[in-house]
């Protein structure tokens, strides 16, 4: 039995499979697995693991590499800038402290951080309205978004959202930095109310979904061409996620 | 194109690839992710040691950061089908042993987060049982225990679950 060697471990078991072992040792083992048919069996099935997850997850690096990535290239060091910083500290004390400054610093140069700011604002100050909710009711959509989309120079939308359970109430025009930018409301069954705010997006460019939060109040909050948006409730990052997604899928058919 | 940028391009496939199976095909997080990790990798270029693996550097980064920001900053992301992601995968498996790709794929996603990413990084991306110590800033034998269970675990789900089990998306 001396040309076995010891026993193998299960990290020479493993090792086997990966083939991460010396030559001597792997002639031990396979030797060894040929009076352990169990064990051979296992590791048979562990190669088989290997070459299946090759296999499922090849096509994933086949997709193109997006402007957004050479785009690195040019892109700053994420370093904040003073001002940024400044602008941070002002909000975490002017918001209550409830902000993660966490998701600013990881959200980049385009950080639209003032969007997500100005869309939260003007959500607290509305959701609670009864009478003034909106300036142009639901029932006047078509005259809403064409107005809406005079306004900011840019056809604007306001999604469906009834399959998640959310009707439109209405819409109003606010002011912002960019320009006019538009608010639409949507309400539940149980009165919860979500907004979109819609604003003509400042410095360009796509970016995927951030999130927000402040308190209970969630945003996530994005650019997409002419326009950035910001979808604020207060649900939970899941379900808030879904609406947005739903949102952006309908803006963009 | 910078120096940098060149040396680091050819890992973008690999590294958007680990990020979309860690979360979920969840292609603007995973995005984000990677995005977020290159900036780092490219603003902290000094640390990086030469000459060392910069692809192993490139996903300690990434992993890193996954750890630390993105498990920690979300609740679980969406769970997005691979099949929908990828109508590929819903071609039969011919290689190997014949498992089949959607069932390993959905497998994979049920495995403790743990476990998941060490028999990515081995299996998949084939780094050594050191690199991956690395990248996941575990002891090797740490990454022995977790590969071992994450297999064992693999099979038992392949083995029992066949439909049922496999199908049933966390």
């Amino acid at each position: 039995m001396s040309t076995l060697g010891p026993k193998p471990d299960e990290a020479e078991l493993q090792a086997y499979v990966d083939g991460q072992l010396d030559d001597e040792r792997r002639g031990q083992i396979e030797l060894w697995l040929g009076e352990n048919p169990d064990e051979a069996a296992a590791l048979a099935h562990y190669r088989a693991q290997n070459q299946a997850l090759h296999d499922a997850f090849e096509p994933l690096l086949d997709r193109p590499v997006g402007e957004r990535f050479r785009d690195l290239d040019r892109a700053r060091p994420r370093a904040p800038h003073v001002w940024q910083i400044a602008a941070v500290i002002a909000l975490i004390v002017g918001a209550g402290g409830g902000w993660a400054a966490n998701d600013y610093f990881r959200a980049g140069p385009n950080a639209g951080l003032a969007l997500a700011r100005d869309a939260v604002l003007a959500h607290r100050t509305y959701e609670g309205e009864k009478r003034h909710a909106v300036e142009v009711a639901a029932s006047e959509e078509k005259h809403l978004v064409a107005w809406l989309s005079k306004r900011l120079q840019t056809p604007v939308r306001a999604p469906d959202l009834a399959a998640r359970g959310y009707q439109l109430v209405g819409g109003r025009m606010l002011p912002a930095e960019s320009g006019p930018a538009a608010q639409f409301m949507y309400e539940n069954d149980e009165g919860a109310r979500l907004t979109l705010y819609v604003e003509r997006n400042r410095s360009g460019g796509e970016t995927a979904f951030r999130f927000a939060a402040e308190g209970d109040i969630s945003a996530f909050y994005w650019k997409d061409g002419p326009l950035a948006y910001a979808l604020i409730g207060r649900t939970g990052r899941e379900q808030l996620l879904g609406l947005a997604r739903a949102t952006y899928n309908q803006i963009n058919p | 194109m910078s120096r940098k940028f060149d040396l680091v391009e050819p890992h973008i496939p690999s590294l958007r690839r680990y990020a979309m199976v860690l979360l979920r095909y969840d292609e603007d997080r995973s995005d984000d992710l990677v995005q977020d990790c290159l900036v780092r990798a490219m603003s902290k270029w000094h640390l990086w040691r030469r000459p060392g693996n910069l692809r192993a550097w490139l996903f300690t980064i990434l992993h890193n950061i996954y750890v630390n920001d993105v498990q920690k900053a979300a609740a679980r992301p969406n769970v997005i089908e691979l099949q929908e992601y990828l109508p590929g995968i819903s071609v039969p498996p011919e290689q190997g042993d014949g498992l089949a790709l959607r069932e390993v794929a959905q497998a994979v996603q049920r495995l403790p987060d743990e476990q998941k990413q060490i028999l990515l990084l081995i299996g998949l991306e084939g780094f050594s049982y050191e690199e991956a110590a690395q990248i996941a800033g575990i002891p090797v034998g740490t990454v022995m225990s977790r590969l071992s269970r994450g297999r064992r675990k693999l099979r038992d789900m392949l083995a029992n679950g066949d439909e049922t089990n496999a199908r049933k998306v966390t």
